[in-house]
């Protein structure tokens, strides 16, 4: 079920979802106004800016949730959208438990379900009522919930809100591992830019507008970026920098080597734990090579 | 059979209570009890426009109910007030015009406690007929809601990414419900319906693991609620509506004391199978 090439082939086909020009406008005013934003199969885009910056407006207008008032949305015929929206109670006058949380929207076999749950580490509690699981759980569950309608489209609005330090490293190294081994596309919102961007394929800040847009790379040396995040935002970015080629690997798939990258970042080096970095890409001399890089490291 | 009234309303009572059982978990589950009160208010100016208009009662009801609902689906989107305060106007002043409205007819000589409060003897063979054929309308139409609406009960975000459409779901629902109120009128009046929609379900909450089985169980508790409150009323010569009402909170009540309790027993074994 799992395929390494699900991300190439799919590459090749066209985008997911293709926003083009799209505004929201609520209550007298622009929540977000010429939005461009394309997202391909099997590419990880991160959505970030300020709060109020309409970075949630953005993905819910993307899959559909929200109607834009200006430019168009176009979705792909296949598209198989699972979501895990930014905040989510279940009432506790609705009995739930964990197990038919997940078929919700779908429906699903037994055996699919407790290996969705197992997926996630949370087998065990699939007969808990969802509301005795901490914060942490109910984002596993959600989670599972999503990949198991096996979308080809993951939508995560700040998934760790609510987990812990740990937690949410943890959780972070899910969202990894499921997204290699299904081959869908990550649309994931974050204001958390040490984490997230070391795996991230194209990073989309907003403002109101699309304010930059591109590789990460890129995204760390736009000025507008800098301007928007102010220095402190900058540095974690240029950490981000120096080890970010690996959006151009032709299978699609990407080597997180955010170890490396964070341990120059002190206090940040747990964002890489477990990852496959031992391949040697091309930018170990970039690392040493960018005096960008090195201020950075020198104010973190 | 048929020809006695009590057994009348008795299968009129067990009708509406199995369906007013599930509909009334939604209504609890998407704290729209207001909501349903108002809607039930409001019948009282279908009733008038029944009488004014020489319409059908169900129809009339259903209209003003539905109408109702959907007034407040658009104040709702203009914003503004609360929900809570625009139910608040609407209930009320939908009670009051149809009190108005019924005061400018002076020829029609209506048994307003019949209609405020119910009335077994109003039960007619074409009443059960209607809410029977209701009630199995009115369940296959949650059977076939139950995903999308319970989605959007969930998160109607989640319900709208998935392809759900909780909106279509949402305002089906308000149908559906308007619809149970216009038929359950006679047997539980006007004032009470809302407590045969909310009683039952929050009894069964007790008893519940999911939301199928809360759905069922309320519509079982409604029914023995509306049988014991029907024998309380022919026994007692008290009005139906609050028999039932009375019979209801009595099992609500029961479902309180301190039993094993099913829904909060939480399946931690432990975490050998744990994988993270």
């Amino acid at each position: 079920m799992t395929n390494a090439m699900t991300g190439v082939a799919a590459i090749a086909a066209g985008p997911l979802v293709e926003m083009t020009g799209v505004g929201v406008f609520r209550s007298g005013r622009w929540l977000v106004q010429g939005i461009d934003l394309e997202i391909r199969p099997g590419e990880i885009i991160t959505l970030i800016g300020p709060n109020g910056s309409g970075k949630t407006t953005t993905a819910k207008t993307a899959i559909g949730i929200v109607r834009p008032d200006a430019g168009t949305v176009a979705r792909s015929d296949d598209l198989v959208v699972g979501y895990v929206p930014q905040k989510l109670s279940v009432d506790r006058s609705l009995p739930m438990t964990v197990s038919r949380m997940m078929t919700l929207t779908t429906k699903a076999s037994g055996v699919d379900i407790a290996s969705a749950l197992e997926r996630v580490g949370m087998a065990h509690l699939r007969k808990a009522q969802v509301h005795d699981l901490s914060g942490g759980e109910f984002q596993r569950a959600l989670l599972a919930r999503a990949m198991l309608r096996r979308p080809n489209l993951l939508v995560l609005d700040e998934p760790v809100q609510g987990v812990d330090f740990s937690g949410e490293i943890a959780l972070y190294e899910l969202i990894s591992e499921l997204r290699e081994s299904e081959g869908c596309a990550v649309l994931l919102i974050s204001h958390d830019l040490h984490v997230v961007m070391a795996k991230t394929d194209r990073v989309v800040c907003l403002n109101g507008h699309v304010c930059c847009a591109g590789s990460p790379n890129s995204v760390a040396a736009s000025p507008a970026y800098r301007q928007l995040f102010g220095a402190r935002a900058a540095e974690a970015l240029a950490v981000y920098r120096h080890q970010h080629d690996h959006t151009h690997l032709p299978d699609g798939r990407i080597a997180y080597p955010e170890n490396s990258g964070h341990g120059h970042d002190d206090g940040h080096d747990h964002a890489g734990c477990g990852h496959d970095h031992g391949e040697p890409h091309a930018h170990a001399g970039e690392t040493g090579a960018s005096p960008g890089n090195k201020a950075a490291h020198d104010h973190a | 059979m048929l020809d006695d009234f009590f057994i009348r309303a008795l299968l009129a009572g067990i009708g509406i209570a199995i369906v007013a059982g599930p509909l009334g978990c939604f209504v609890v589950w998407r704290r729209m009890a207001y909501f349903g009160d108002t809607m039930a208010h409001s019948a009282l100016l279908g009733i008038a426009m029944s009488l004014a208009l020489q319409w059908s009662l169900l129809v009339s009801v259903f209209l003003i109910s539905a109408l109702v609902s959907m007034v407040l689906v658009l104040l709702q989107r203009r914003g503004g007030l609360s929900t809570d305060s625009l139910l608040g106007i609407l209930s009320h002043s939908t009670l009051a015009i149809g009190l108005v409205a019924l005061a400018f007819m002076p020829w029609v000589r209506v048994d307003l406690l019949g209609y405020l409060f119910g009335d077994i003897l109003a039960v007619t063979r074409a009443d059960l007929a209607t809410i029977w054929i209701g009630a199995v309308a009115v369940g296959g139409v949650l059977v076939f809601l139950w995903r999308p609406l319970l989605a959007g009960t969930v998160n109607a975000e989640i319900a709208a990414a998935e392809g759900q459409s909780p909106e279509r779901a949402r305002i089906a629902f308000m149908l559906v419900l308007a619809f149970v109120i216009a038929i359950a009128m006679k047997i539980v009046g006007i004032l009470l319906i809302t407590a045969l929609l909310i009683i039952p379900a929050a009894t069964a909450r007790r008893f519940a693991t999911s939301p199928e089985v809360m759905a069922l169980l309320a519509g079982l508790f409604g029914a023995l609620a509306s049988t014991g409150g029907l024998y309380l009323s022919l026994g007692t010569d008290t009005p139906s509506g609050p028999s039932i009402v009375v019979v209801a909170l009595g099992f609500f009540l029961l479902a309180l004391l301190p039993l094993p309790d099913l829904s909060r027993r939480v399946a931690v074994s432990p975490a050998k199978g744990e994988t993270s």
